[in-house]
């Protein structure tokens, strides 16, 4: 910056920094405040401080719900099998996120069942039973344009008869603004808890990486639909900082458990918030 | 968020009560609303700096006392200055050829095979004889996706299963289109991000190997700021022909349009507006325009 003192210019610099990466006006006005705060408090503070103290704000809006050393889902003892719904809007990475999910499962030596219930996109089952064979682990189905609740219910029945560990459903994406779509959802885990009460276990919902500010408002209509428990940010092997992910967390109170880095099979990485925001500013300006 | 932002311009032109029109002055912590906004529509933060110096200028010295308020006059002026921006003449896709031969290509997820689909049935539409060529060899049973949705449509598919070069299966596809009097051939290609290298080559080559008439980017709207980097190098690598716009009948502000349009300079040639085959529509700046500032 070629500044000793952080003045209102270097706060500038700063706000187009974390507006670049995603972040959104709202959280980044925030993050800035509480720069302001310090700065304002520790009277004198330098640009080369400057740095260390944006990510321990940056970080601190992470921590209430994220450990530094990461917090895979760990499968509980005396829960079996453990149920875990995948959601998200079209695209972002869902059935690839639970195949790279089944895989380090599998080689955690946990028995594992995929239940494909998306049932209405194009060749959405055939693409989960290839991530099965992969992965070597059974996919429940009732093939194209079946019932999704039933299919869900039917991999949870399955997972108890075969004394699966976890048991994850795939679901079909869909754009949080469509109600009836939102509402099946609810449904699918209505009938699986009249299986498994507390089915399903885990809602993890998949966030795109490369999405902008919409990523909030569907968090917003997911979490109300299906109480979401964990958060996965995929494709952040592109340029895509993913920043919009700080105040969703910050605001919804839920972890983000998982990034994906790219399309094969070991692609999954445990969301390390340092990590995460050390590459949030390691951006080439 | 049409009143929302009217309210805020409202109130930050407070400065300007008693005078008649917009200064250098009063006008500033406006600019940075507009600014605020287009940003929080996921415009790029470059473009809407760039943006809302025009629009600065553009504002400076207008009469605000014919508008009902000052904030709603700026409202109108960032509007049509939006629509301009992203207009221009209408471009519709150039099928000449024969066959004519439209090369798809984006990032994953961004829509491009259910694209392919309604391109498929859109051209299908207007009588012509189209094939369509799965030359995504990558990601899991995108070839029976492709097949699916040709057998939705009712127009024909090329794959190759054994063949695990996309470059080739282009050049069969088309090969087999003028052998069956196939008068369009649309290529679906893989998802690749910008920073892959080897992907970004094989996108090269198969534009290079097939040399189509018309080249489309597909994008989703609810592309965050990094919109501009993938356009680009899209753009550098494949200088394509247009942009579709997919998953617009979401609830994105779709701010990526315009920083895509501001930095390659390429018109936007379709949206999509649904997971159906019908759900395809043609682009309107002005729509767009309102979209982006929530009116
Ligand atoms: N580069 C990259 N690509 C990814 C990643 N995760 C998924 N993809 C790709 O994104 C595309 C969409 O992935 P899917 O898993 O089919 O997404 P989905 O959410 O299940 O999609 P729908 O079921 O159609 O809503 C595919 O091409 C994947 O290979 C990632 O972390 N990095
Ligand atoms: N709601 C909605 N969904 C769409 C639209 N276009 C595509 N989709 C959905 O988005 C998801 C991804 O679409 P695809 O056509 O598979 O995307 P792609 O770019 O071919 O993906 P890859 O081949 O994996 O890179 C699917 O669930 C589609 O049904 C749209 O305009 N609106
Ligand atoms: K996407
Ligand atoms: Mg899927
Ligand atoms: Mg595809």
């Amino acid at each position: 910056v070629g500044k000793s003192k952080v003045d209102e210019e270097v706060l500038d610099d700063l706000e187009e920094m974390l507006v670049h990466s995603d972040v959104g006006v709202g959280t980044t006005i925030k993050i800035i405040k509480r720069i302001e705060d310090r700065v304002a408090r520790d009277k004198y503070v330098s640009t080369n401080e400057l740095d260390k103290i944006l990510r321990e704000e940056v970080a601190a809006l992470l921590e209430e719900n994220n450990s530094g050393k990461g917090t895979e889902i760990t499968v509980p003892a005396g829960i079996k099998p453990y149920v875990i719904m995948v959601v998200g809007v079209n695209g972002v990475g869902k059935t690839t996120t639970i195949g790279k999910l089944a895989a380090q499962f599998h080689k955690a030596g946990k028995k594992v069942v995929l239940g494909a219930a998306d049932t209405f996109r194009a060749a959405a089952v055939d693409q989960l039973i290839i991530w099965g064979q992969r992965v070597g682990v059974p996919v429940i189905s009732h093939g194209m344009n079946t019932d999704p609740a039933s299919v869900a219910f039917d991999a949870v029945k399955k997972g108890v008869e075969m004394d699966a560990d976890v048991v994850i459903i795939d679901t079909a994406g869909r754009l949080h603004n469509k109600v009836g779509l939102m509402n099946e959802l609810t449904k699918i885990k209505r009938v699986m808890q009249k299986f498994i009460e507390e089915a399903p276990h885990e809602v993890l919902l998949v966030l795109d990486g490369s999405t902008g500010q919409n990523a909030v408002l569907q968090a917003t209509e997911f979490t109300k639909a299906t109480d979401v428990t964990a958060l996965a940010i995929t494709k952040l092997d592109g340029t895509a900082k993913g920043g919009v992910v700080i105040g969703i967390s910050d605001e919804f109170k839920i972890p983000v458990k998982y990034i994906g880095v790219g399309e094969k099979i070991e692609d999954l990485q445990i969301f390390n918030k340092y990590e995460f925001v050390d590459s949030l500013f390691s951006r080439k300006k | 968020m049409f009143d929302n932002l009217s309210t805020k311009l409202d109130r930050a032109f407070k400065t300007l009560k008693g005078q008649g029109s917009i200064t250098e002055i009063n006008v500033a912590q406006t600019i940075k609303e507009v600014r605020r906004a287009l940003v929080d529509a996921d415009v790029n933060y470059k473009v809407a700096k760039t943006v809302t110096d025009k629009i600065k200028d553009e504002a400076m010295g207008r009469d605000v006392l014919i508008a009902v308020s000052p904030g709603q006059l700026m409202v109108k002026i960032v509007h049509e200055e939006l629509t301009e921006l992203m207009g221009g003449e209408k471009q519709d896709i150039n099928i000449k050829g024969d066959p004519a031969i439209i090369l798809i290509a984006g990032l994953q997820g961004s829509g491009k095979t259910t694209f392919t689909g309604k391109l498929a049935n859109y051209l299908k539409k207007q009588n012509r004889q189209v094939l369509v060529a799965a030359c995504d060899v990558y990601r899991p049973a995108a070839i029976e996706q492709l097949k699916v949705l040709a057998g939705q449509v009712g127009v024909d598919v090329y794959t190759n299963m054994e063949e695990k070069n996309p470059v080739k299966i282009a050049q069969e596809a088309i090969a087999f289109a003028k052998q069956n009097h196939k008068k369009v051939v649309i290529i679906d290609t893989a998802g690749r991000l910008a920073v892959d290298e080897a992907m970004m080559n094989e996108i090269a080559e198969i534009k290079r190997a097939i040399n189509p008439t018309e080249t489309l980017f597909v994008v989703d709207s609810m592309t965050g700021q990094d919109a501009v980097n993938t356009a680009k190098t899209f753009n550098e690598r494949i200088n394509f022909d247009g942009v579709v716009l997919t998953k617009l009948d979401g609830d994105s502000r779709g701010g990526a349009a315009l920083s895509i349009r501001a930095v390659v300079e390429k018109p936007i040639k379709f949206i999509s507006t649904g997971e159906k085959m019908e759900a395809l529509d043609l682009f309107y700046p002005d729509r767009m325009a309102q979209r982006i500032l929530g009116m």
